[in-house]
């Protein structure tokens, strides 16, 4: 393990290193254009104008603040679990409801920093990967509202079971491209991207959508994220005059989580855990490239990758089309590397479960990536007191995936 | 330290005339074809040889040469088989030069220090790693440096002159100038446009200046030969092999010859640009 820092929060460095991860590994043809970003986002995020117009789109456009939700019932149904067991505890879980920002998710807020980005960049045209679509949906509803060319790859397969999120995206006015290439998921989708970007490097703006790839992506989108965490800070003190004494969010390239970790990073109270995707089991087909990878290089940075051992980047598996990615922001591999978060995971089992409880609970059916989250929530809350505060990141709502998790419980009638 | 990059270099400026660089994909569409092909390559007139090391996310390149990796690592390619054709290849040619092109992953994981020691006893002379940029030197080229590789930088369109002495500084054996902003296989590489960039990176070092992506007949070959030091031909030689290929993606009888005829005409293109030149 590495020496621990006086802070977790400073990082990246100059390079865009996190302990060994990060970093920019990337095709010479992008190199300029990725030296001019870095530029463009340090210049912008020292202006007190950008931050001003960043405010008010947040404020009126995207609708922030979230609600931090206390969740009464959830946390009653997991006292009594706690109960029977003999414990008498269970934590009083509150929920960050990103999913009632504009779009349906979290994404948004790191597609808004992007675009004005590009903006001042003077950047006409705008390409994304996608996974679950989200990170699509809102890229292509920034595009809209700023009367910018907009191009999504998406993965084919994904394509098939996101079809909601493809809807959206066309009637927002973007071209949906599936991807047809690989594994046919999110990390071909990102390749095709890199490959746009390659090829119209003069017009065009990649939005990256979680905190991957080359520097300055991972730091600038957690930056753009980090609103969650901040808001969450303050939310909790209004609430319940304390900081929080746990924070859990579900992990793919892992946006959502940094943006909730970040701002608690050095306040040593506070347990922090991240939930990857455990697919059909961690010994079968998964995404939990913390658990079961290694340190490798993909997409510009290095961090942790499932792989063979020749190297070869393998196949990821979730039921949730936004966790199905063989890779983890860098900024993740090096909190994992020094143990300042833990990373669990949760099978596509567990998240349909947990999906369930959530809907019949509370009346919010989460996204199938959040309810990831929740699968861990229930076995944590229950083994912590009653005056433990736990703060569940729901990064979006399930209506994307209400056609899919429909089709799996008729399925099971039958 | 002299490589057998720099003496064919040397042996070609005393000729007169560009050299002819090949890029395959190793192991594609089977390890043994591929060492058929590249053991035919010199007499059909390859100068020097780039072979690539097939990786699952080639993130820079085009339809034909990531349907050419799937096949190698469907047909059982790794870092270490790649290594042992070069071995093979070296048993009965010792004067071309051979260059590994591929992605960094698979080196990492393979270990530098192994990966560069194995790699030189195989009788590889040069590298070139598409997403190791110079601000990332101290990964690999540095290394390779020292362990006598030559390390092959890529310059492209955006590499504007501000930018050009750092890509160049850790850069030996030659320049690889990719002359379109794109994936391998894509746009036509135009020969004027090409020539004012050439002589814009040879304002900048005294290296061999060869160039790829978008060559494929012998008289595009001949007009970049004729403005540069060499002409890089991949795209159309893959093409030429999987063309040759049965239903099943399988090597025919056809597919040795096919890409070596190709080649050949290729060569001949380039070779006949020091009298167009003249």
């Amino acid at each position: 393990m590495n020496s621990l820092p006086n802070s977790f929060r400073s990082g990246p460095d100059a390079r865009g290193h996190f302990g060994i991860f990060g970093g920019r590994f990337v095709a010479e043809t992008l190199m300029p254009l990725i030296l001019d970003l870095e530029k463009a986002y340090t210049e912008a995020r020292a202006d007190a104008a950008f931050q001003r117009d960043m405010a008010g789109y947040r404020k009126d456009y995207i609708g922030r603040p979230s609600p931090l939700y206390f969740a009464e019932r959830l946390t009653e149904h997991l006292r009594d679990i706690s109960a029977a067991s003999g414990r008498a505890g269970g934590a009083k879980v509150y929920l960050k409801r990103e999913e009632l920002n504009h779009t349906g998710s979290h994404k948004v807020n790191n597609v808004l920093g992007q675009i004005l980005v590009a903006r001042r960049m003077g950047k006409k045209r705008i390409i994304a990967e996608t996974g679950a679509g989200q990170h699509g949906v809102a890229t292509a509803t920034l595009c809209a509202r700023f009367g910018l060319e907009c191009v999504v790859y998406m993965g084919a397969v994904d394509v098939a079971r996101q079809e909601p999120n493809v809807i959206r995206m066309e009637m927002l006015g973007a071209k949906v491209v599936p991807v047809q290439s690989g594994t046919r998921t999110l990390k071909d989708a990102m390749n095709e991207a890199l490959r746009d970007w390659v090829t119209n490097v003069h017009n065009t703006f990649y939005c990256i959508g979680t905190v991957a790839g080359p520097h300055p992506y991972p730091m600038m989108v957690r930056d753009f994220q980090s609103i969650i965490g901040d808001e969450t800070r303050a939310q909790m003190q209004e609430a319940e005059g304390r900081l929080p004494d746990s924070l859990i969010a579900c992990i793919g390239g892992g946006s959502n989580a940094m943006g909730l970790f970040h701002p608690f990073l050095d306040d040593s109270s506070v347990e922090i855990f991240g939930v990857e995707a455990a697919g059909h089991g961690l010994d079968k087909l998964h995404a939990a490239s913390l658990t079961g990878g290694r340190p490798g290089v993909l997409h510009g940075n290095r961090t942790y990758l499932l792989m063979n051992d020749d190297g070869q980047i393998q196949d990821a598996h979730s039921i949730s089309a936004g966790l199905d990615y063989p890779g983890i922001g860098p900024e993740h591999s090096w909190l994992h590397e020094t143990g300042r978060v833990t990373y669990l995971s949760a099978t596509d089992e567990e998240a349909l479960s947990a999906f369930q409880l959530l809907s019949r609970l509370e009346g919010i059916i989460p996204a199938l990536e959040s309810a990831h989250a929740i699968a861990r929530v229930v076995e944590l809350a229950p083994e912590r007191p009653k005056d433990h505060l736990m703060v569940v990141n729901l990064s979006g709502r399930g209506d994307k995936d209400v056609p899919q998790v429909g089709d799996i419980l008729k399925g099971r009638r039958k | 330290m002299t490589t057998r990059i720099d003496t064919r270099f040397a042996e070609l400026k005393k000729q007169g005339r560009s050299a002819f660089v090949t890029f395959l994909m190793g192991g594609d569409p089977d390890p043994a074809t591929s060492l058929a092909i590249i053991k035919a390559l010199p007499k059909a007139g390859a100068d020097i040889i780039e072979i690539g090391m097939p990786f699952t996310d080639p993130m820079a390149d085009g339809p034909a040469v990531q349907a050419a990796g799937r096949r190698a690592l469907n047909a059982g390619m790794t870092v270490t088989r790649t290594l042992q054709m070069i071995h093979d290849f070296r048993k009965g040619e010792g004067s071309t030069p051979v260059v590994l092109m591929g992605y960094y992953n698979p080196i990492y994981i393979y270990g530098v220090e192994k990966f560069l020691t194995d790699a030189k006893a195989a009788g590889v002379d040069g590298l070139i790693v598409v997403d190791l940029p110079p601000e990332e030197d101290s990964e690999l080229c540095i290394p390779a440096m020292k362990a006598g590789l030559n390390f092959i930088r890529l310059a492209t369109p955006t590499t504007d002159d501000k930018r050009l002495p750092a890509v160049l500084a850790n850069t030996s054996g030659f320049v690889y100038y990719v002359s379109i902003t794109g994936i391998t296989g894509s746009a036509a590489a135009d020969s004027t446009a090409v020539g004012a960039a050439v002589a814009r990176i040879k304002r900048h070092t005294t290296l061999p200046v060869c160039v790829g992506f978008g060559i494929r007949t012998a008289d595009a070959a001949r007009g970049i030969a004729e403005r540069s030091d060499g002409a890089v031909v991949g795209s159309a030689l893959v093409d030429a092999l999987s063309g040759s290929l049965d239903a099943e993606g399988k090597a025919t009888a056809k597919t040795v010859n096919a890409v070596a005829d190709l080649a050949a005409a290729l060569a001949a293109g380039v070779r006949s640009a020091r009298q167009a030149a003249e």
